[in-house]
């Protein structure tokens, strides 16, 4: 069920809140031992707060779009009253005070938190296997990774476990884990949404924004969270004459085949629907991962470095590695990579000057499977983490808003991502673009939506 | 600092810490700051003009 649907059936007394969430916490019941999607299950709380959003409802109190819908929270967000691990034995006896504004706007909203999800240990990395708590797993394939940051996020919509959930995103941690679980993940652009109160991996990067199963739904939750629960969806922008701009050089040069396949059949029912579908060039493109890499490492080592030194057992090896990396960053370098920053926030401001959106897949291979370290794309096999960052920290770096779609499945039934990138500050813009393609992203006979539960 | 000064103090700084597990990501991230030294993003102070830093990829 879609928020969207949820939304007419409850307005039409079909259903109640207290039901949907019950069915959500079921799931959670029945699937979490299976992929440890949670950290958390705030079932009494959820309970409580879907009672009370019908009673408001039935005294004619409506909050708007997720009035009574359950909604599932990465651990990176506090929420007043509960602990916010950040899926590391770092945070041990963290409880937070109060909500982050984000959440505190969907609490507004009259939305309900079914529970807290797994994640990379802080958000530093994208395939949830380093988890004090274990790694997420993927409900399209168990014995695969959901993607990551916010990977159990991810798997909790794919499973039916929430309507929708909330993620963070430094280098691709929402996109990544949407494509990796066929479902639609929103980052909006820089400073949108309110990332005070979420544990940061990047202050310079960082973002927050929505994961769920259609786009409507992804703008609903993103309105939300910007205190705009009344907002209806915008309109879909006419797909005949839309400009769209593929930036084939580095972005398309490493892609699984199948991946590849499912994103040149979405740019062909565009182009036959009337689409404008043109290649580009991006001239930096190959500097992209230094230039992400620098800023990201000594960014983390400055949050981490008290308790690298005070208790660095407690992070899980992986990740405490990474971090001490940052701390060997010369500030010379950091300001290199910040010069590089502005050239290509120009590069890609230049090619959405000429378009509506860019085009690309999300992620250039499906969901791997857990504990591979290495990837084999084409000839070459690559280390893991630079093939899941590749076709989304860009735009982390540059900050314009990137939406990931579902655009079919593999041969072996793994679904793969169609990314769009809009102009900076243009968020809803893209969100017109998105609501346009999200028809043509999968041919007729393809199942809409990645979720498999409920 | 030349990248290889950077790379002999960061694994022996590494090594001194008790974290000697370090070095094979010092030395990824030594090409990583090649390939960021490499951009023509660099200025170059007796010219003010962006040109590719002093040590190529």
């Amino acid at each position: 069920m879609t928020i969207e649907e949820f939304g007419r059936r409850l307005r039409a007394r079909e259903i109640t809140s207290a039901q949907v969430t019950e069915q959500c916490l079921q799931r959670i019941e029945a699937d979490n031992a299976r992929l440890n999607a949670f950290i958390l299950v705030m079932a009494d709380e959820a309970r409580q707060q879907a009672r009370e959003a019908d009673r408001q409802l039935a005294a004619g109190h409506d909050l708007g779009s997720l009035h009574g819908v359950p909604i599932s929270v990465k651990d990176l967000f506090d929420i007043r009253g509960t602990p916010t691990t950040a899926a590391s034995r770092v945070r041990d006896g963290h409880v937070a005070e109060r909500d982050a504004p984000a959440i505190a706007h969907l609490r507004q909203a009259g939305a309900v938190f079914v529970g807290k999800t797994n994640l990379h240990e802080f958000a530093f990395g994208t395939t949830n296997e380093d988890s004090a708590f274990g790694p997420a797993r993927n409900p399209h394939d168990a014995s695969r990774s959901p993607g990551g940051s916010s990977g159990g996020s991810a798997a909790s919509v794919a499973a039916g476990m929430a309507l929708a959930t909330l993620g963070t995103c430094t280098g691709g941690s929402i996109r990544i884990p949407a494509a990796a679980c066929g479902i639609v993940g929103l980052k909006p652009s820089y400073g949108e949404v309110s990332t005070e109160g979420i544990v940061p991996l990047s202050r310079t990067f960082d973002h927050a924004g929505p994961l769920a199963q259609t786009v409507t739904d992804a703008s609903l939750v993103y309105h939300a969270l910007l205190g705009d629960a009344v907002a209806t969806p915008p309109a879909p922008m006419p797909v005949r004459g839309m400009r769209l701009a593929v930036p084939r050089r580095y972005f398309c040069d490493l892609l699984d085949n199948d991946v590849r396949a499912r994103f040149e059949e979405a740019l062909s029912r565009l182009r036959d629907a009337g689409a404008h579908v043109a290649d580009i060039d991006l001239r930096h493109a190959a500097d992209i991962a230094a230039i992400y890499l620098i800023i990201v490492l000594a960014d983390a080592a400055e949050y981490h470095a008290a308790t690298l030194e005070t208790m660095p057992e407690r992070y899980t090896a992986p990740v405490r590695l990474r971090l001490e990396m940052g701390r060997y960053v010369l500030a010379e370098d950091y300001v290199r990579a910040l010069a590089g920053r502005e050239v290509l926030r120009r590069e890609v401001d230049a090619a959405l000057a000429q378009h509506d959106a860019l085009v690309l897949p999300t992620l250039p291979i499906p969901a791997p499977p857990i504990g591979a370290t290495t990837v084999k794309v084409g000839a070459t096999s690559e280390p893991m983490r630079n093939v899941m960052l590749r076709l989304t920290q860009l735009f982390n770096v540059t900050g314009h808003p990137a939406i990931s779609m579902p655009v079919g499945l593999t041969s072996s039934g793994l679904p793969c991502g169609l990314q769009l990138v809009g102009g900076r500050g243009q968020t809803d813009v893209l969100v017109r673009v998105a609501l346009a393609c999200e028809p043509y992203a999968i041919s007729g006979s393809s199942p809409r939506s990645g979720r498999l539960g409920g | 600092m030349k990248i290889d000064a950077w790379l002999q103090n960061a694994v022996a700084d590494a090594e001194r810490r008790g974290v000697p597990e370090l070095k094979p990501l010092l030395e990824t991230l030594a090409k990583t700051i090649a390939t960021l030294r490499a951009g023509d993003f660099n200025v170059n102070a007796s010219t003010d003009r962006r040109v590719p830093g002093p040590e190529p990829r």
